[in-house]
């Protein structure tokens, strides 16, 4: 099939973007890579009446670095995040992303305000204790990861507000992300069945600090997985450690059932992928 | 409708255009450059893949106006005029690479870049420059061998 018609905004300015979210409410789409978007449009599961092309905002096109964060405007392509944003965790993950042709085009932000509970950025950024930044005529609003996912493609944000930046916060610098399909790419690499995305520090006597794991495709949004999380602290990084981390995972989850896979393969999934992982990070 | 300037394989276009033509659409049937394919309008089977300012997009999941102002470069591109063909179309002729052809053009943009970049290239790198382009005929090996040498000087 091909799209129904809309409205084509593409404003220059920010301010411009926020009247016409302001004016058009629900009715308004937010066009940035358009990667979530068009496929849905194709199959007319979404019609929109009116697009705002964000594209053009030449400020929403900037990685920043501020010292106590980093900032990935709404107008990076995940490409450019994942050869410049620095973050390292996000930079991982990216690679994980659809497909090379994808990530020209897709971006950061569109992935976290789309809230596909299977995909990779909102599952980073609830790792990293990332910020969503809204802005709209009302001002701005910054939510932490955890409030901004809400259930399945649905976050925090008000029909008027524009996720303008996801803000990442310096975090541990030892990284790993796996999540099945693990090849990269490939024709069932483009969505995810399970994965994780983890970060931690080891301490100068080589114990786990700061451990980060974050879950996706086993809930209706990313999960941390905090009694894992726990369980590791100072612990140091031992074969019947990691084993007791995996199988506090698979304890913690309740995924659902759909046609690609049963809630224990699922379950069996992020226990043996957060297993790996942390092999992986502690090597 | 909204106007449009883009450039298509080197040549300027002003267009009016609606909003929802995809950008495969403008390419195939408003400009008659039928190389691009559509296999699944959604991304996954690569068939539609242009090069968008030298990166590989996916004209389906495109609005040609997302397209103003920029260029677009299609496998009608590669061949010279006299009809002789790139050295990467050799190479996939020459290895058996395609059968019905329908992933070809697809396939091609999305190796060029790797290729210009003019690198020897390993059969691991080349698989993962198509992970996103489904072929039904060849079971790939062919394509990966042809791109292979084609890669080599």
């Amino acid at each position: 099939m091909k799209p129904s018609a809309f409205e084509y905004l593409a404003p220059d300015t920010c301010e411009e973007a926020f009247a016409a979210l302001a004016e058009h409410g629900e009715d308004a789409a937010v066009l940035a890579g358009g990667q979530s978007l068009i496929p849905m449009m194709n199959l007319r599961i979404a019609a929109p009446r009116v697009l705002v092309d964000v594209m053009r905002i030449p400020e929403l096109r900037a990685i920043r670095n501020e010292g106590d964060r980093i900032e990935v405007g709404a107008g990076v392509r995940m490409a450019e995040a994942e050869q410049d944003s620095g973050i390292p965790l996000l930079q991982r993950a990216l690679r994980h992303v659809g497909h090379p042709a994808i990530r020209n085009s897709g971006t950061v932000c569109g992935s976290a305000a789309h809230a596909d509970p299977a995909a990779e950025v909102p599952a980073v950024l609830l790792a990293v204790d990332g910020e969503v930044v809204l802005r709209s005529v009302r001002g701005e609003r910054v939510i932490a990861a955890d409030d901004f996912f809400r259930s399945y493609y649905t976050t925090a944000r008000e029909p008027d507000e524009l996720v303008v930046a996801v803000r990442i916060p310096p975090g541990p610098s030892r990284v790993a992300f796996r999540e099945v399909t693990p090849r990269l790419g490939g024709s069932t690499g483009e969505f995810a069945t399970a994965g994780v995305a983890l970060a931690a520090e080891l301490d100068p006597d080589g114990r786990f600090a700061d451990v980060r794991i974050a879950l996706l495709g086993v809930a209706d949004r990313p999960v941390r997985a905090r009694d894992a999380e726990a369980l590791l602290l100072d612990a140091e990084p031992a074969d019947d450690v990691i084993a007791a981390a995996a199988e506090s995972v698979a304890a913690a989850v309740d995924p659902p059932s759909d046609v690609h896979a049963g809630p224990e393969y699922r379950r069996h999934l992020v226990s043996v992928l957060t297993g790996r992982a942390l092999a992986e990070l502690a090597a | 409708m909204t106007a449009i300037s883009i450039d298509v394989n080197g040549t300027a276009h002003d267009l009016d255009v609606a909003p929802r033509l995809l950008l495969a659409d403008l390419l195939r049937d408003r400009l008659g450059l039928t190389g691009t394919k559509i296999g699944c309008a959604m991304g996954a089977c690569g068939a539609c893949t242009v090069l968008l300012d030298g990166a590989p997009v996916r004209a389906c999941l495109m609005f040609a106006v997302q397209a103003h102002d920029r260029s677009v470069r299609t496998v009608e591109d590669l061949a010279d005029d006299d009809g002789e063909l790139h050295p990467l179309q050799r190479a996939l002729r020459e290895h058996h690479g395609l059968q019905c052809g329908y992933c070809t053009p697809g396939m091609l943009m999305s190796i060029l870049p790797l290729l210009e970049s003019g690198q020897p290239l390993e059969p691991d790198a080349v698989r993962e420059a198509i992970a996103g382009n489904l072929c039904r005929c060849t079971g790939y090996d062919t394509i990966v061998d042809a791109v292979v040498e084609a890669s080599r000087p």
